[in-house]
């Protein structure tokens, strides 16, 4: 885990600019089927949720042009891309490499908020909820990305590599317990 | 090499659970996903299934596992709680971690084998309430509340025949715990009935500008600027403007460090030491137990304990050695 916040890799200013470029709306069914598997892999993630399910989260990487938004609720789950601010009950915006260390365990959600590097407007029990059930859920993105590739999976692993090397972005959980 | 404190790290979740144990705590403690706890935070704490399988694993790592129930029953419910004590029990919890009087008996009589602690939010500072609480209710350790000396500590145990324990790093409650009305005054809610101090739901943030408002209750209670490290949204940790005057009415934003007074602590005939955090990620529990093992094993050995590296982790990324070494202001 980082000591300092100060050490959160920002996305190189080329790359965010090249991402901005990409048409947004395609980007929505892989993100949506990518939520969707993980939920079906790790169903104490909605169970932790609980009534907060329902909430619209938007996910802002604020090195990115963009904003994710997420609808976790089992039935009907999925991710849109925005490039205006949708509108949604809890905002969680922050450095991409922040919100993605989130997932992985490399940081603490209360070190970058007291740092300010994590900021959240709207539900904050909804914040919560979603930042505690995603801590309980260990989720290892490239784990979860080469499972939805399938048979493809493996290839997958050095493009893994070269965008987080690129990016400054850890794709990978950094820690394992026994 | 002196008998090693031992290490009581929170647990918010099962995968912090299994963070700490691989971190290296002697114990970890956790509660229920209910009012029975006093950290009630959404998407926190364990299911019946959940410590049950936690408790197991911690087991297997020879760590233990001590469940907080340890808020106030309320009239009418007290049933609630008197599971909660069962359940813990049925699960191989080590033992539980309780408050209030009347659960503290119906403990004792019900479940005899049960180890019972006391927890800080009973608030039992002085040599006679520790002896009483042991003597009535067979309670084995006390975890003092923090609002005492290290000097205190050591005339405490000196008149006591049980096991204290003490808190050493994390958020700090500036009032005597178990008595803070600061947060029912403002939300209606508190730690000691409801489990959590400050209720989330409560909580609204806004940015202007760069500086950051904290709401609780819908009162202003902190405005951060640009860049300045932003604290708990707690009252105790509130900034007010009174006749012309800003400042921290109560306490300033800073987390408790005591990483410099383990050797002094130990001195004092403190047996175990309790690191604050139930709602914090698995991320901050495996550093900072790591960290606080190593202290606890240079203690042990008589080696100076290595620097900390924990500065990131405290709100208003400020330390303070408390009311340990405290003039008060
Ligand atoms: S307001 Fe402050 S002192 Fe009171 S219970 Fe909350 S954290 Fe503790």
């Amino acid at each position: 885990m980082s000591d300092s916040a100060a050490m959160i890799p920002i996305l190189p200013r080329p790359l965010a600019a090249g991402l901005g470029m990409l048409p947004l709306a395609p980007l929505g069914y892989p993100l949506s089927t990518l939520m969707r598997r993980v939920i079906a892999r790790n169903p104490g993630l909605i169970e932790r949720l609980g009534p907060y399910r329902a909430c619209r989260f938007a996910i802002d990487p604020t090195d990115l042009p963009c904003t994710l938004l997420l609808h976790p609720d089992p039935v009907r789950a999925h991710v849109s891309v925005h490039s205006r601010p949708p509108e949604a009950e809890v905002r969680i915006a922050g450095p991409l490499a922040a919100l993605i260390g989130l997932v992985h365990g490399a940081y603490d959600g209360d070190a970058l908020f007291f740092s300010r590097d994590l900021v959240i407007e709207g539900d904050t029990s909804a914040a919560l909820a979603l930042r505690n059930a995603i801590d309980d859920a260990e989720l290892d993105l490239a784990a979860e990305l080469a499972l939805l590739a399938g048979p493809l999976g493996r290839m997958l692993d050095p493009l893994i590599d070269m965008v987080a090397r690129a990016s400054g972005v850890s794709l990978r959980r950094v820690e394992q317990n026994g | 090499m002196a008998e090693m404190m031992e290490l009581v790290c929170p647990a918010g979740t099962p995968a912090a659970l299994r963070a700490a144990v691989e971190a290296g705590a002697h114990a970890v403690y956790c509660g229920f996903a209910d009012e029975t706890n006093a950290r009630n935070f959404p998407g926190l704490n364990f299911s019946r299934v959940e410590l049950a399988e936690s408790i197991a694993h911690a087991h297997r790592h020879g760590a233990k596992v001590l469940v907080a129930i340890n808020t106030f029953p309320r009239a009418g419910a007290e049933e609630t709680w008197h599971r909660a004590v069962a359940d813990a029990e049925a699960a191989g919890a080590d033992a539980v971690i309780l408050a209030d009087l009347g659960l503290l008996a119906h403990t004792a009589e019900h479940h005899p084998g049960l180890r019972r602690h006391l927890s800080v939010q009973a608030a039992a500072a002085n040599p006679d309430a520790i002896n009483f609480y042991a003597e009535t209710f067979g309670v084995r350790r006390f975890v003092l509340p923090r609002v005492l000396t290290v000097a205190e500590i050591a005339a405490i145990n000196r008149e006591i025949d049980a096991e204290t324990e003490v808190f050493v790093f994390g958020g700090l409650c500036v009032m005597a715990e178990g008595r803070c009305s600061l947060s029912s005054y403002v939300t209606g809610r508190s730690p000691n009935v409801d489990g959590v101090c400050s209720p989330p739901d409560h909580v609204s943030y806004e940015e202007t500008d760069g500086a950051l408002a904290a709401r609780l209750g819908g009162f202003t209670i902190h405005r951060s600027p640009k860049g300045a490290p932003a604290p708990y949204p707690t009252l105790c940790k509130g900034c007010f403007t009174s006749e012309g005057v800003t400042g921290h009415v109560f306490e300033d934003p800073a987390s408790l460090d005591a990483s410099e007074l383990l050797s002094a602590l130990a001195d004092a005939g403190v047996r175990a030491l309790k690191i604050e955090g139930r709602q914090r990620s698995r991320a901050y529990v495996g550093q900072v137990v790591r960290s606080f093992r190593a202290a606890v094993e240079a203690v042990a050995a008589g080696r100076p304990v290595p620097p900390g590296t924990l500065a990131a982790l405290t709100e208003g990324q400020a330390a303070t050695s408390g009311a340990y070494a405290k003039t008060w202001r």
